[in-house]
């Protein structure tokens, strides 16, 4: 199927709207993606028609609720190549995935252990391992990035010993826009040993992921990246690890037998889906990576990426204007400064114009205490933006240095 | 002039813009205008911290019992709404201070910069005006 770009626009009902009198050009996709019409009926046909309490009843709407989601649960497997459907855990989005996988790991992780950590992390990829590390006593290692957003990969080799528990690195960073060479780096990693856990907030909806080709351990994604909608995320995990990790939140749909005295726990997936579960976030999630399938993941990063580019040359033309990650595999994300403004400036000017756009630190403090810059301005991409809207982006950016300066 | 007088003022001064552009290219033309606070005040002290923006906060009270602030921000047009601010808050007491009424904001159609979802500092430079005047309040009780 070729890449449509009017109808993927079509697609998107909200695309449509004004802000501020002028058409919404809608760049903030890292912080969140628009939802192709297809996806919101199917929240609300789930409500409509389906809705039933999963894994609970005997009656029919719920065997027909439980078939739908077991099939979601089957669906994503698939789009992310796991061996199992029950090493697809539903969470609340990246951060929930991650925080399980840190509580999980607690007792494994003793005094004098190592978990390693990238300088480019979101605070979801990073506070969960720093907190596990000061409760047991471990040394957090952060892996250095050189000055174009690169990570510094001979360091990372090096940095890894016996001790290293964990490698917990963003597959694409969130404000650099750097596709991390992820395969290379856990390669590198299983050579010594050391399980890998791959954030994929930035990546699901923007590269081809294959968690079997990659070689990693765990990959947490949230859905509302990936045209779903937010409240639903994934943790994939390995079967062999997540089978004998303990519990990570207690009741409902994880128990197996209860006793007065003890408990026994469901096997995975349940094991770690305590409560009634977003079950319509679960079947939206299905539609929406159908969407991304159907188009095209690959279609979509060329385009995507060919944007990238577009954004990069049209803004570099303006004067003043620095781009913060060079990296020379970049995707979905364009982080800048301009001489002599504020990022926070810079945004509210844009929204005016009708551009939203991400200003300030984006949940990655170290990293701007690592490049010395307070924030950036972030304009980030999914497959429904066009060359247009980068030329209404640069034409307002223009306009707001001349009104700043 | 009252603080409400003041701030009539602001209201009437503001209502000659019929564009966006305008109001804000006079925002940022009073955040760059505004008198710098003393470089010893920009510590952590007298920081407002947004997750945004930042502002600095200083006050004193002159001899005849009245209020004077001065304030920084690091992004402009947050700048440009501080200098209103302090227009319309300095040079009063602590009574006046307390008992004011603040609407220009909304009046003049930035009342979107108080949103706290804009994390820049504005919200809690507001409180902060109010928590100094009833601090020098407090003193001149004692």
């Amino acid at each position: 199927m070729s890449f449509d770009i009017h109808k993927i626009r079509s697609d998107f009902p909200i695309l449509g709207r004004t802000i501020n009198g002028k058409p919404l050009v809608y760049f903030d996709n890292g912080a969140t993606t628009q939802k192709p019409r297809r996806v919101i009926d199917r929240i609300s046909n789930y409500y409509l028609n389906q809705n039933s309490n999963v894994h609970r009843g005997v009656h029919t709407l719920s065997q027909e609720a439980t078939d739908l989601y077991e099939a979601s649960r089957d669906y994503i497997r698939k789009f992310i190549n796991a061996e199992e459907s029950k090493e697809i855990i539903f969470t609340r989005g990246t951060t929930e995935s991650i925080n399980l996988l840190a509580t999980a790991l607690k007792p494994w992780i003793v005094k004098g252990d190592e978990i390693m950590v990238t300088a480019m992390e979101h605070h979801s990829n990073f506070v969960p391992w720093q907190q596990l590390c000061i409760e047991r006593g471990a040394k957090l290692k952060i892996v250095p990035i050189e000055k174009n957003g690169e990570l510094d990969l001979e360091f990372l080799n090096k940095m890894m010993n016996p001790y290293t528990k964990l490698l917990a690195i963003t597959h694409v960073s969130n404000v650099l826009g750097t596709v991390n060479p992820v395969k290379e780096i856990i390669k590198m990693a299983k050579n010594k040993g050391v399980p890998v856990l791959l954030d994929g907030a930035q990546s699901i909806a923007h590269t081809k992921v294959d968690v079997q080709d990659l070689g990693c351990d765990f990959y947490a994604f949230s859905g509302h990246k990936a045209y779903a909608p937010m409240g639903i995320g994934v943790l994939y995990g390995k079967f062999n690890w997540m089978r004998r990790l303990p519990p990570y939140q207690f009741g409902g749909e994880m128990i197996d037998e209860v006793t007065f005295e003890k408990t026994t726990f469901n096997e995975l997936p349940y094991k770690y889906e305590a409560g009634t579960p977003n079950v319509a976030g679960a079947l939206a999630l299905e539609t929406a990576l159908r969407y991304i399938s159907e188009t095209g993941i690959d279609a979509i990063r060329q385009h995507e990426d060919a944007l990238l580019r577009y954004a990069e040359n049209k803004i570099s033309e303006i004067d003043g204007v620095r781009i913060i990650g060079t990296a020379p595999e970049k995707t979905g994300a364009l982080s800048f400064l301009i001489d002599g403004t504020h990022p926070y400036d810079v945004g509210m000017l844009l929204d005016k114009m009708g551009i939203a756009v991400r200003t300030g630190h984006h949940c990655a403090q170290p990293l701007m205490d690592f490049l010395n810059i307070p924030g950036t301005v972030r304009a980030s991409f999914a497959m429904y933006n066009t060359n247009e809207e980068v030329d209404m982006f640069a034409d307002a950016l223009t306009k707001v240095v001349a009104m700043l300066r | 002039m009252t603080i409400q007088e003041k701030q009539n003022a602001i209201i009437e001064e503001f209502s000659m813009f019929d564009d966006w552009m305008d109001k804000y290219s006079y925002l940022i033309e009073l955040g760059k205008e505004l008198p710098p606070i003393n470089e010893k005040y920009k510590d952590p002290q007298h920081l407002i911290s947004g997750c945004q923006s930042r502002v600095w906060l200083q006050a004193d009270m002159d001899e005849s019992g009245k209020i004077n602030f001065s304030a920084d921000s690091d992004a402009v047009i947050t700048k440009g709404i501080v200098s209103l601010l302090i227009k319309a808050f300095s040079g009063h007491t602590p009574d006046e201070i307390l008992k004011a009424d603040l609407d220009f904001l909304e009046q003049i159609g930035l009342k979107e910069h108080l949103s706290p979802t804009r994390s820049n500092g504005l919200v809690s430079m507001i409180k902060q005006i109010r928590l100094y005047a009833q601090a020098f309040k407090l003193k001149q009780g004692k």
